[in-house]
């Protein structure tokens, strides 16, 4: 294999590692803020890519589906959390399993009502439907890169506002103690409808910008979940910078080893996360948040 | 967990007898019904080992589950074999992967459990779906194992297999419910509640409690590979779809909606679950939508279960 071969899969390693990071921060910031597993992260991936499939399908492209899935899954995750989660955060885990299951099952069938069964494709947009040669005789989808640059803004973002705002130190806190939050005057409850708001609308958004590369098809939320929590698992629960280099691990990994390994490759990610398991059982950024 | 008192096993013989009988007045299609739901309550009744035995919260045990009933496919596909080697093989294969499992799962807790066992169950799902360890990814039929022992085999007319296959499943089912109720009186099973009540304590009074954890995973991996084996008898068919999580998941509502407190919560989890899906298949065909709204009714208004109701 040539270096510009190389270099296109580890491009394509990124721009899969990014896009699980847009799915597992929210999966791990929920986690962490307000303490409960929501495994129908993956059916809120599931929707922002069957709103963009709709909105193409109504004759409009990315650039209204993008403000929709932002938009809208803030306003869906807003919801979640004051009419259904926030009665769970001091359930038990099984509880909030069930919960989050009966939300798998109603959006997958709410799904399967509005848009049917069937496998569609979703067009990439046309400015964008264009090769970048980035080598000698290697081109590369600009779609793929603009996904990658604009998860990367993204993740860029997230870090600035958690680390230097206002909002972010209030996120922080209310991650260690809620009542400290609102004896100092501050609605906990207001920043934890804010996280879980964020938190969808990542999920959404990277419903989204993964419609036109991977197709929309019923349950596809389920696959983009569990890789997810091997995402979360390896970077340490609860830690955003962590869930970054671990999604871009776990992307890479993933994409490498079905180049290198024809046979049996879908199991590396998990070899991955048993060995990270064997060596640091918290995940390798768990030291990271105290 | 509680075990029922004297009336509760009364109501528990009560309902067994009732189903026992299903085949003098049901029709073959609801005696295959209640032979499924019976294969449900067997799978719930092995995580409620689990969940209420060492509140261990799994939802990889499916894995277990499926990997059992491959066994049997494996060992019927070269020549007839008769149950006992099955069903020997098919606890084996569930314990020895969910030895594995449990070996790397276990050094977790709580929410990270609950990940990572999803996840290796996952892994054992791709396993099956992806290679030739499973005969393929659409699944394949399997000639039943013989009913036989030491050579003996015992010939059932077709027209008698369903009620043959109920009543095998009933009585593996009234085992499994006996056998976990003696281990809960044993000093294993006392020290597995004490680990789910406080682990720090129990491990301050000196006692292993990542073995006896492993060893609980373990077993209730075997016990699902029972359940799986009693799936591959019932159905006659395998797919690697018995390896997904959401039969964990849904084994986890049994529980619940039973009363996750009582080891018999399970079993009128699923059959009352089953029951439920009947019901609702009469009236639409989008079966999902009434069983996500039920179990969102349940646990937004029963926190404790329906089997709480009585309290």
């Amino acid at each position: 294999m040539t270096a510009a071969a190389l270099l296109v899969q580890i491009l394509n390693g990124l721009q899969y590692g990014l896009l699980l990071f847009l799915i597992s921060s929210g999966l791990t910031l929920i986690f962490g803020v307000l303490g409960v597993i929501n495994l129908a992260h993956g059916s809120l991936f599931m929707v922002g890519a069957y709103v963009t499939f709709m909105v193409a399908n109504a004759g409009f492209g990315l650039w209204l589906a993008i403000p929709l899935a932002l938009i809208g899954g803030t306003a869906l995750g807003v919801l979640l959390e004051r009419f259904l989660f926030r009665r769970f955060y001091h359930r038990a885990h099984l509880d909030q399993v069930l919960l989050t299951f009966a939300l798998i099952l109603l959006f997958e069938e709410g799904r399967s009502a509005i848009a049917g069964n069937d496998f569609h494709s979703v067009a990439i947009p046309a400015f964008l439907d264009v090769p970048v040669p980035i080598a000698a005789g290697f081109a590369y989808s600009a779609y793929r890169l603009a996904v990658l640059a604009a998860c990367l803004v993204v993740a860029m973002l997230m870090f600035a506002t958690i680390e230097r705002t206002r909002a972010g130190a209030a996120i922080r806190a209310a991650a260690e103690k809620p009542e400290m939050v609102d004896l100092l005057g501050m609605d906990a409850r207001r920043v934890h409808m804010l996280v879980f708001g964020a938190g969808t609308a990542l999920a959404m958004l990277g419903g989204a910008l993964a419609a036109p590369l991977y197709s929309v098809y019923p349950n596809m939320g389920d696959g983009f979940l569990i890789v997810s929590f091997v995402v979360v698992v390896v970077g340490g629960l609860g830690s955003v910078a962590g869930a970054f280099w671990a999604a871009l691990l776990v992307g890479l990994v993933d994409t490498l080893s079905k180049v290198f390994m024809p046979v049996g490759a879908g199991a590396a990610i998990y070899v991955l996360m048993a060995a990270v398991l064997l060596w640091r059982p918290a995940g390798l950024f768990a030291a990271a948040r105290a | 967990m509680l075990i029922a008192g004297r009336a509760g096993h009364l109501a528990l013989a009560a309902l067994a007898l009732a189903l026992a009988c299903m085949p003098l007045f049901a029709s073959p299609y609801y005696i295959g019904f209640a032979s499924s739901a019976l294969v449900a309550a067997l799978f719930a009744l092995s995580l409620q080992l689990l969940v209420g035995g060492g509140g261990m919260v799994s939802l990889g045990h499916a894995a277990f589950f499926g990997v059992g009933a491959y066994a049997v496919w494996w060992l019927t596909s070269a020549s007839p074999t008769a149950i006992v080697a099955t069903l020997a093989a098919a606890a084996f294969a569930g314990g020895i992967a969910a030895l594995g499992v449990g070996a790397l799962a276990l050094r977790t807790k709580g929410f990270f459990f609950l990940m990572t066992t999803l996840a290796f169950g996952q892994m054992l799902f791709f396993v099956f779906h992806d290679t030739k360890l499973g005969g393929g990814a659409d699944g394949v039929f399997i000639t039943r194992p013989d009913f036989g022992m030491f050579g003996l085999v015992w010939d059932i007319p077709r027209r008698q297999r369903p009620a043959v296959l109920l009543w095998l499943n009933l009585g593996m089912l009234v085992a499994m419910y006996a056998g976990i109720a003696v281990l809960f009186r044993t000093l294993f099973g006392r020290a597995l509640l004490g680990i789910r009540a406080n682990e720090h304590r129990m491990r301050a009074l000196g006692m292993p409690t990542h073995w006896y954890k492993l060893a609980a995973f373990t077993l209730a991996g075997a016990l699902a590979g029972i359940a799986g084996h009693q799936w591959a008898m019932t159905e006659a068919f395998v797919s690697p779809e018995l390896l997904g999580w959401h039969r964990s998941a849904l084994a986890l509502l049994a529980i619940v909606l039973g009363g996750a407190g009582w080891l018999h919560g399970p079993i009128i989890g699923a059959l009352a679950f089953a029951a439920l899906g009947e019901a609702a298949g009469l009236v639409t065909e989008r079966q999902h939508l009434v069983e996500g709204a039920v179990i969102l009714l349940v646990v937004l208004a029963f926190p404790r279960g329906l089997g709480a109701l009585r309290r």
